[in-house]
């Protein structure tokens, strides 16, 4: 009998053949490259600590990965003997990071990292190495069917892809940033500024387009012939899919679901995400680093708006995407999706908590209006029930903005004056709502801090 | 006289292109002001503003893709019917009956593309601060184009009319019921009544306003095709001339002072 989810089949071994082939053309190349470079590194002691080039250690790689490749064209018809494949252990390892708070601590750490070791991060080599890390891993998994799945799916390969883009688009800004600061630093001119006189339209950027135009079609017509567009079976309003997702660019937003209310998480944050977007050129005062790339001249936009789109947006579509299953339920990677799998609900409010743990006299239950009470008094007892996280919330939006303005951000305050300082300090608050609430949850299991369903106004 | 040569002395050609072809300077400049379609762009340019590693071509690979999106599209109009008798058939036709079935690919594929790349247009702006003065009202453009690009995208994704599309579309406008006030299940809808009267009803919320329904349907089908095909086309046009207008006059891609 055979399994209906194997891991391994001649095919997949075979296209896995492909691209170790890929990878080990890639690096051929690479040796090359540093072999006229003439780099040389250190060994470490252990290995003898003598000087060798770059290039002899690129070469190995490379050997080993045509090697990989040959296996994989020449193994592929008994696939299950086969070795190279992801193992168990690591796939357990790997699947049992999955849960939302280590994915979102580690996509922070992540973001942190690449900031902080931005000077490293931008050397060609480093670079490459992490570039081939990934693409391992990701070969490699793709030796696991539920991987396969998910990762597979048409809709789902311009994710995996944007992912890769993304990196890329986020390294070379680091590498021309990096570059400016330190020629900032030392007086030097600007990159920009060197080798900037004008030239002629035509030919120089009417080629350019032109070549950019052919490529990209030459880009469409050979994905479309690779993969087919996606066409499920004929629409039914009674046959519900689990999981039900949006388009995959508004993954993020219905993530945020878990956290928030529709009316939060589906309207108000969406809107302010395009109102802050829209008021940002008025909110940034610093005139400096206009049309050239820079870090330190800009830390805190930068840093801002980076937090918004990396760890904030897109690592949110690659979890509502790829982590979020049956139920909404998280997935790991190698995971299969069930339905069946459950997960404990067990999250409170906070007036629950004020009312039943903290404030021991009032054990009994929560507050609620005498029966035949009439309108008015229901709606000032929710307001008494609620009264906590009224509190807190106002306290949020209208008190911490005076606050920060006397503290940390006293110097903005000063330099953008009240009305720009308000709306930058609120659309500031709006965008730290979301991991706040998150951190909440997952430390106090907290859902709402203040809960009025009688109303639809839960936060 | 080559053949070449004398096509381009003939009158048609003279009558087409006004003027000789670009292999001197003086005419490669002339080229620029007087061809339509080049004479968006400046005759000269500073090379830094050209390079691919400062733009990324990502504006350009934007429009190009709204340029092929529109071409894709207009073809598939002529196979597709907005009905719930045939939408997902003249789909399903598309992939096994039509020779060219493919531009439904090339259709799909360039608009998860263009979403893509309509981000990174956005993000290197903003890495090369050049939302900055003078430029701040096309970055408000921009923010606009975004909006609509995502709702070409949205919109379109109904019409297969399979249960990835249905369903998706049911989830994403689920939240348009949740409106503050405009929504039926929104907070403060509520207290929008007169005389005991409610103003907000899922028949008259903003849900019902995007779907044309209470639930996704017919009318939500026609509803979406009109926006997908004509309505947010037409406006996305219009803002892209603007937007490149506004690129010329604000002095051109930006560049350290
Ligand atoms: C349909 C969508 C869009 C198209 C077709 C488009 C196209 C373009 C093109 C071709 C350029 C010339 C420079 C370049 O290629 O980088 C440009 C520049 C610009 N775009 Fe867009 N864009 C779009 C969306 C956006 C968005 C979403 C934003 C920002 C939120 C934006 C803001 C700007 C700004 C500020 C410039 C001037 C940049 C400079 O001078 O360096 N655009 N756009």
């Amino acid at each position: 009998m055979s399994n209906p989810y194997p891991d391994l089949t001649p095919s997949v071994i075979f296209g896995l053949g492909w691209i170790y082939m890929i990878l080990f053309l890639l690096n051929i190349g690479w040796t090359v490259r540093s072999y006229k470079s003439k780099q040389h590194v250190r060994l470490p002691a252990l290995l003898g600590g003598m000087d060798v080039p770059t290039a002899g250690l690129w070469a190995l790689y490379a050997v080993m990965l045509g090697i990989v490749a040959v296996a994989h064209f020449t193994g592929s018809n008994r696939p299950e003997s086969f070795l190279l494949r992801m193992p168990l252990g690591a796939k357990m390892a790997i699947d049992s990071l999955a849960n939302p708070v280590k994915y979102f601590t580690l996509s922070v750490v992540l973001f942190v990292a690449v900031v902080y070791y931005r000077k490293q991060l931008v050397k060609p080599h480093v670079a490459w190495t992490l570039l081939n890390l990934s693409l391992i891993f990701m070969a490699v998994s793709l030796t696991d069917w539920d991987f396969r799945q998910i990762v597979g799916k048409p809709d789902n390969v311009p994710i995996v892809a944007m992912l890769f883009i993304v990196a890329f688009f986020t390294w070379l800004y680091f590498k021309r940033a990096v570059d400016n600061d330190e020629r900032i630093a030392a007086g030097r001119p600007l990159y920009e500024q060197e080798d900037n006189e004008k030239v002629l339209v035509w030919p120089d950027l009417v080629y350019t387009e032109l070549i950019c135009m052919v490529v990209l079609t030459a880009v469409l017509v050979v994905w479309g012939i690779l993969l087919q567009a996606p066409l499920e079976e004929p629409a039914s309003s009674v046959k519900t899919p689990n999981p039900s997702k949006a388009p995959w660019y508004f993954l993020g937003l219905q993530e945020m679901l878990v956290y928030y209310d529709p009316w939060l998480a589906g309207v108000v944050f969406p809107s302010i995400i395009l109102v802050g977007l829209m008021a940002l050129p008025y909110i940034d005062f610093n005139k400096k680093g206009n049309g050239y790339y820079t870090f330190n001249e800009r830390k805190f936009a930068i840093l801002t708006f980076m937090f918004g789109f990396l760890p904030l947006w897109v690592a949110m579509i690659i979890l509502g995407t790829f982590l979020r299953g049956p139920n909404w339920n998280f997935f790991g990677i190698y995971e299969y999706w069930d339905v069946h799998k459950l997960e404990a609900l067990n999250n409170v409010n906070l007036s629950e908590l004020f009312w039943l743990k903290w404030v021991p006299s009032s054990a009994q239950g929560l507050p609620v209006a005498p029966a035949g009470a009439d309108e008015g008094t229901k709606f000032l007892v929710i307001l008494y029930r609620e009264w906590l996280g009224l509190v807190l919330t106002i306290v949020y939006v209208a008190v911490l903005p005076g606050i920060l303005a006397a503290t940390i951000f006293r110097n903005f305050f000063y330099r953008m004056g009240f009305i720009r300082y308000m709306v930058f300090s609120n659309l500031l608050l709006m965008m730290a709502a979301l991991p706040i609430k998150m951190v909440l949850r997952w430390a106090f299991n907290l859902k709402y801090i203040v809960a009025i369903p009688e109303y639809f106004f839960n936060i | 006289m080559s053949v070449g040569d004398y096509i381009r002395e003939s009158q048609i050609w003279k009558s087409i292109f006004r003027h000789p072809a670009p292999v001197d300077r003086r005419n490669r400049i002339v080229v620029m002001l007087t061809n339509f379609f080049l004479h968006l762009h400046p005759v000269s340019i500073k090379k830094q503003g050209i390079a691919l590693s400062y733009t990324w071509c990502m504006g350009g690979i934007t429009f190009f893709l709204f340029l092929v999106e529109t071409i894709t599209g207009v073809m598939l109009m002529f196979y597709y019917r907005p009905t719930l008798e045939w939408a997902f058939n003249d789909i399903l036709a598309l992939r096994d009956v039509r020779t060219l079935g493919i531009m439904r690919e090339i259709h799909r594929w360039g608009a998860h593309a263009m979403v893509i790349t309509v981000w990174l247009h956005m993000y290197r702006v903003f890495l090369t601060g050049s939302y900055k003065p003078p430029r701040e009202f096309n970055w408000v453009i921009g923010v606009l184009l975004l909006v609509l690009t995502l709702l070409l995208s949205f919109t379109g994704y109904l019409l297969p009319w399979d249960q990835l599309a249905i369903w998706a579309i049911t989830v994403g406008s689920n939240m348009a019921r949740a409106t503050p006030f405009l929504g039926y299940e929104g907070p403060g809808a509520q207290l929008l009544n007169v005389g005991g009267f409610d103003l907000i009803t899922s028949g008259s919320d903003a849900r019902f306003l995007l779907l044309g329904s209470r639930f996704v349907g017919e009318d939500t089908l026609n509803r979406f095709y009109i926006l997908h095909c004509v309505a947010i086309p037409l406006v996305v046009s219009l803002l892209i001339a603007i937007h490149f207008w506004r690129v010329r006059k604000d002095g051109g891609i930006s560049q350290p002072l």
